[in-house]
């Protein structure tokens, strides 16, 4: 294997980037729940890269990518056992040898591990219990996580051999995460009072500032995911950032039509959009297909914000509208927009000749990945209400947050 | 000597002091208040979900004058805090039975 120091060098920060996504996801999240409950927000976020730290290291870097079994990976890794001498990681041979130390690659993956399980405390915000909310992702980054990303990411995995494409995530992260949020909060049910009481924003500031430490870190999230400092990784960047600005745009002009105002949220809240659909797209598409990815998601995700209550299912900060159907948008838009120009190791969609055979493969991994993250975690949530409780006591989810679980106060009167 | 009692736009406040400055009076006490009146509250739009938001942030004053400035500082008030649209706020007063200085234990007028 040859180590490129270039490639090196823009993984090992990547990797940071990554990781500072998920305060910056606090914050996003942290602005949009009422005061009582900020800290509580915070904590969830921040204690991921504590506890998931540890469990990718311990074996989730091992059950993801050690092996050559096709729908699960091994303990061959078990705490990075033999990482760092290894001449090449199972699968990463031929066109997909890596020019980076696999510990650069261990590294990169853990901050994705990180955040995908704390995306899901936008749905869940105001009510869950933190000891039921520790359980629960650490059940799921041991057992859901690693599982989808060996399906998809190593070259192994049943779905990656089938040909299905996803660059940086848009199903391993965000309809991974998206389909958990929708399974647990099926389980732990609507906040008290929900949608009858008005429960606005506290901070859109935080949400603004949030939403900046995102769209930033989203560069290593998507470039990072080239494995290398070239021109693919260019065209991730570029693609990233394309999408956030046409994501945001449309959310805006749509807002503007249907509720009368161009909103703060709403530029977040698109941008965020945009940003979720080009994931699994990033190095695989170019030209104008960015913008247009990122346009046609910002609409569809702002006419997906109804469904919740529709159906009456309480995702509190709109995970399932934004995660789950943004990363769905990204990924089926993805059989239309690939391009084996740009890319190589990747296919052709529908508007560039490959016919509809990419559509199908990119149907089967989303279906694939919501079924298995939906199924699992709707079990895991149901034995954790069953036994420890899931949701907070009335009292407490009145009191908020941050006093009943963590005996802080955000603000001081 | 009465209590006045008015409520008024927040940022009407600094010309409501300056106003009753200028005609001698010598101190008051401001509180930030929410509220609602005629006015009612207004509505706010989160990704496409609507709010009324009913409460309204407005400023209380209170001070203590004696009987003969009631109808100056009533009039000083309400020239400097109109704007001639809904929500401007209210004046009351009320008959005070006792005021005391803490400082010095002066009683009546020569404590306002």
């Amino acid at each position: 294997m040859t180590i490129d120091s270039g490639a090196t060098a823009w993984v090992l920060v990547s990797a940071a980037l990554v990781l500072f996504m998920t305060p910056g996801l606090a914050f996003f999240y942290g602005g949009m729940v009422r005061s009582k409950n900020v800290l509580g927000m915070l904590m969830q976020n921040i204690f991921a890269m504590g506890l998931i730290t540890i469990l990718w290291a311990a074996v989730g870097f091992s059950l993801a990518f050690g092996g050559s079994g096709k729908y699960f990976g091994n303990f061959d890794f078990f705490f990075l056992k033999d990482v760092a001498n290894i001449p090449a990681l199972p699968g990463y041979v031929g066109d997909f040898a890596l020019i980076i130390p696999p510990l650069a690659f261990v590294a990169y993956q853990m901050m994705f591990a990180i955040i995908t399980p704390a995306l899901i405390t936008g749905a869940t915000a105001d009510r869950m219990k933190f000891s039921a909310y520790c359980i629960l992702i650490g059940v799921w980054a041991v057992v859901v996580y690693p599982t989808v990303a060996h399906w998809v990411f190593s070259p192994n995995g049943w779905l990656f051999q089938k040909g299905a494409l996803d660059f940086a995530g848009g199903a391993v992260v965000h309809i991974n995460a998206g389909a958990a949020a929708l399974a647990v909060v099926l389980v732990l049910g609507k906040r008290r009072g929900w949608p009858r009481e008005a429960m606005p924003p506290h901070n859109l500031p935080f949400t603004v500032l949030g939403t900046g430490i995102l769209w930033f870190g989203w560069f290593g999230f998507n470039a990072g995911s080239a494995l290398a400092a070239n021109g693919l990784a260019a065209q991730a960047l570029i693609n990233t950032q394309l999408a956030a600005a046409s994501g945001m745009i449309a959310w805006l002009i749509i807002e503007k039509i249907k509720a009368g105002h161009a909103t703060t949220l709403g530029a977040a809240s698109g941008a965020v959009a945009g940003l979720v659909a080009i994931t699994p797209c990033a190095g695989f598409v170019g030209g104008a297909a960015p913008i247009l990815i990122g346009f046609i998601t910002g609409f569809v995700c702002y006419l997906c914000l109804t469904l919740k209550t529709k159906f009456g299912f309480d995702d509190s900060l709109d995970v399932i509208a934004v995660h789950l159907i943004g990363g769905l948008a990204g990924s089926l838009l993805l059989g239309l927009f690939a391009d084996k120009a740009i890319n190589g190791l990747g296919a052709d969609g529908l508007f560039f000749g490959g016919g509809a055979d990419l559509l199908g493969k990119q149907a089967i991994a989303s279906a694939a990945t919501f079924a298995f993250s939906f199924i699992v975690t709707y079990v895991v949530a149901k034995i954790l209400d069953g036994t420890i409780g899931i949701r907070v006591t009335p009292e407490n989810e009145l009191i908020g947050l941050d006093q009943s679980q963590h005996a802080e106060t955000a603000y001081q009167a | 000597m009465k209590l006045i009692t008015a409520i008024v736009k927040p940022f009407k406040l600094d010309d409501v002091k300056d106003a009753l400055k200028a005609i001698g009076i010598q101190g008051m006490t401001v509180s930030e208040v929410r509220g609602f009146g005629r006015q009612g509250g207004h509505s706010e739009t989160y990704r496409g979900a609507e709010y009324t938001i009913e409460f309204v942030p407005k400023v209380r004053l209170e001070l203590v004058i004696e009987d003969n400035d009631v109808d100056n500082v009533i009039s000083a008030i309400r020239t400097a805090a109109n704007t001639g649209k809904i929500g401007d706020g209210k004046v009351w007063i009320t008959s005070v039975e006792r005021l005391i200085r803490i400082r010095t234990g002066e009683e009546g007028r020569d404590a306002i």
